[in-house]
């Protein structure tokens, strides 16, 4: 039997040591028109400065989108290009499917370059979902595709969508006088589902940029690794989530400490929790109580005791109940360790 | 375009062989080095695929050959691969080309010289697996290019022209190849298979230039332009889809040099048209029984003949405004309808009448709808389509749209 075809050599990006060793250069710079506190900008710019200068970033549709690339006046110091909403995954595919080949053919000169492709929760959990999850059967292309995730359609006014969490008000689901909560469906666990579906898949991630030099090394691994590789990153913002946009850093931070947002990582089949959350599963730190995270936030204001405490029982279950903790949502009842009678 | 036609005069010869239209395209493809290729199922147009996928198995074609997980996703994974400076071919049929209609739309836009197949099928629903033009025609708007063609070897020409035309720096606008479902895609003609050497004469390197997305080149493609230039944009691509139409004549002159096959003019054939009274106008497989039709009605004395277009978009409204206005009345045979239309007619009648309006001389234009979802266009049903047509030019009102054929 033929074996499967090797992607091309990557990018060796060694990881970061330390705030004080991150690259200077910039390749997301000024000319974009994001909000003030935009957690999802600082996710393009620290994403890109891992990746450095010999990448090219495929965006689709969203407010990284509408805000980064006005005509005349883009951010990106690389070259950048659009695709549509549900299309990351297949942006992806094939621009590494092009240049493997131009390569391979000798029509392109050779060397590694990083292809990145981002989306929304938006694009990449409700639209792109199919698209991204074919690309990431793909073993002989390489590939990252990022999901920033602020929880809404965040550029066409705070829509909800399947990140956006329980209860939340969005302008799809604003607190009425019969109904206080209008959206009550859960949060999709988008990595864990990617990880768990894809076993050629070499690595998945979930990160916060609010821990800025673990979420850049967790991009550097996924360049480094090679073939698709899928990270998933929680983006406060302060306008769909209605807080101060000095809080950002904070709210990013509370989501890992709650445990709302558990930050792991699924390397060549291997899953680590890291940080904050590695802390909490080891019982070396405490879970706060969601309540700090979700009083911040102007979207849960309607929120009764109920409510609260609803939010608190279903992360609560997440890390009593789930076969693992935040990431595999299966209860096992069956008795482990059993020698066989 | 200046290459050395003179090394062409090598001893290589055209190999004979029986292959079906979509045969003839994946040939094509292997001809146009093509470097990835998408695919998808949907029937007519997945015989094309399954013949790639034979060659590429079998080490004849050198390609990323992708099965993708939907139409949307096949179209956007080559218009990636297109702007990163790959040559690429993919394709649809009917629903499934309208499920690529999002990656259809932005491709013109983006100036992606790609090259597609539309194995045409009626839109569901109800269901029918047979030939129906609405669906390549539903892009008519959007910056494509469209052509139709009419057997396995002027598909096979084709193919090769489409790339040579949408790649010229001059034109850079996708190009969709329309073939009749069943008729053309799973009928096997003979065919000549031209050697690798005239290709290459004939269809240089695709270069991207100074659109290419890589590192060497950090540009942003498809930035947000809003009202501020959107109209100026739109502008550009007209003047590219004008130009086309020169750059269209430049490659069948070349390729009739290259390959020793002339096409004549373009955009249209004619056939029997030099004596002719009436004339019928139609696209794609029609021209068979018409054709077959026209030699028996000649026979009888009745003065009929043929403008088969090719080429749909650009549209050749001065070349056809000419040569249609020389006869008495015109029948415009549409494989398609558009509800509600003027006079509820097919789209080409309706395009037909457009372009003729400005013209000197304008004879009566009728309608015909014929063949929806494969149905069988008959001799007789050409004959009555001829009748018609002779009646009206002999000055006697007829309805400006009749459906022939149908169950009453």
């Amino acid at each position: 039997m033929d074996a499967i075809e090797t992607a091309l050599p990557t990018q060796q990006l060694e990881a970061i040591k330390g705030v004080k060793k991150i690259p200077l250069e910039e390749f997301f710079t000024s000319g974009h028109r994001t909000c003030q506190g935009c957690e999802s900008a600082l996710v393009m710019k620290l994403m890109v400065k891992a990746a450095g200068p010999r990448t090219i970033v495929l965006g689709s549709t969203g407010c990284m989108y509408v805000a980064n690339t006005t005509y005349y006046s883009t951010s990106w110091v690389v070259p950048w290009m659009h695709t549509q909403l549900g299309s990351s995954g297949s942006a992806g595919l094939g621009t590494a499917a092009a240049l493997k080949v131009l390569m391979r053919k000798g029509k392109m000169k050779e060397e590694p370059i990083n292809v990145i492709a981002f989306c929304g929760d938006g694009g990449g959990a409700d639209m792109g979902l199919s698209a991204i999850s074919a690309a990431l059967t793909h073993p002989q292309y390489n590939f990252l595709i990022l999901l920033y995730d602020n929880e809404s359609y965040a550029n066409t006014d705070i829509q909800l969508s399947g990140l956006t969490p329980y209860g939340a008000h969005t302008t799809f689901s604003p607190p009425g006088k019969a109904k206080r909560i209008l959206h009550t469906r859960w949060k999709k666990n988008v990595a864990g589902m990617l990880a768990a579906g894809h076993p050629e898949c070499r690595y998945v991630a979930t990160v916060c940029a609010s821990y800025a030099v673990d979420m850049m090394n967790r991009v550097r691994k996924a360049l480094t690794i090679g073939g698709p590789t899928f990270i998933h990153s929680i983006d406060p913002c302060p306008k769909g989530w209605d807080f101060d946009p000095m809080l950002s850093h904070e709210l990013g931070e509370l989501a890992v400490e709650t445990g709302v947002w558990p930050l792991y990582e699924v390397e060549n089949g291997v899953l680590k929790l890291y940080g904050r959350t590695k802390q909490i599963a080891e019982k070396r730190a405490r879970r706060k109580p969601v309540r700090e995270f979700l009083l911040k936030q102007g979207r849960f204001a309607h929120f009764t005791e109920d409510d609260f405490d609803y939010f608190q029982a279903k992360v609560d279950e997440m890390w009593n109940r789930w076969l693992i903790p935040g990431v595999i949502p299966f209860h096992t009842e069956l008795e482990r360790d059993q020698p066989p009678a | 375009m200046a290459r050395a036609v003179e090394q062409v005069a090598a001893p290589q010869k055209e190999t004979d062989a029986l292959i079906s239209g979509s045969e003839a395209i994946a040939v094509a493809c292997k001809l146009a080095d093509v470097d990835v290729i998408t695919a998808y199922p949907i029937r007519p147009y997945d015989t094309v695929m399954q013949y790639v996928a034979k060659l590429v198995a079998n080490g004849e074609l050198d390609c990323e050959y992708i099965v993708a997980e939907s139409e949307h996703s096949q179209f956007e994974i080559v218009k990636h691969a297109c702007a990163a400076g790959a040559r690429v071919f993919c394709g649809s049929s009917g629903v499934g080309w309208m499920y690529a209609f999002e990656a259809l739309t932005v491709t013109p836009a983006l100036r992606i010289p790609m090259v597609a197949m539309v194995g045409n099928r009626a839109l569901d629903d109800p269901g029918a697996f047979g030939v129906e033009h609405n669906d390549a025609l539903a892009v008519r708007d959007l910056g494509w290019q469209l052509v139709w063609v009419d057997t396995a070897q002027e598909a096979l020409d084709t193919a090769l022209i489409a790339y040579r035309v949408a790649e010229d720096r001059r034109v850079f606008l996708p190009c969709a190849i329309a073939c009749d479902g069943a008729f053309l895609t799973h009928s096997q003609a003979q065919v000549k298979i031209p050697p690798q050497q005239w290709v290459n004469a004939f269809l240089p390197p695709y270069n991207r230039g100074d659109l290419l997305l890589h590192p060497d080149n950090p540009i942003t493609v498809a930035p947000q332009v809003n009202e501020d230039w959107l109209m100026e944009i739109r502008k550009h691509n007209d003047e590219a889809m004008k130009r086309a139409k020169t750059v269209i004549k430049e490659a069948y002159a070349d390729f009739a040099r290259i390959f020793g096959r002339d096409y004549g003019n373009p955009f249209f054939e004619e056939y029997q048209t030099d004596d002719a009274d009436v004339v019928l106008v139609g696209m794609g497989t029609l021209s068979m029984p018409v054709k077959v039709a026209i030699r028996r009605m000649r026979q009888e004395g009745k003065k009929v003949g043929l403008v088969r277009l090719r080429w749909f978009r650009p549209f050749a409204a001065e070349e056809l405004a000419a040569t249609l206005g020389r006869f008495n009345a015109v029948g415009v045979i549409d494989r398609d309808f558009s509800f509600g239309s003027p006079y509820t007619s097919g789209v080409l009648a309706t395009e037909i009448r457009a372009a003729l309006y400005p013209a000197e001389k304008r004879p009566p234009v009728l309608g015909f709808i014929c063949g929806l979802g494969g149905r069988e266009v008959t001799v007789p049903d050409v004959q009555r389509m001829t009748d018609v047509l002779l009646s009206a030019a002999a000055g006697k009102a007829q309805p400006l749209t009749t459906w022939v054929g149908i169950r009453e």
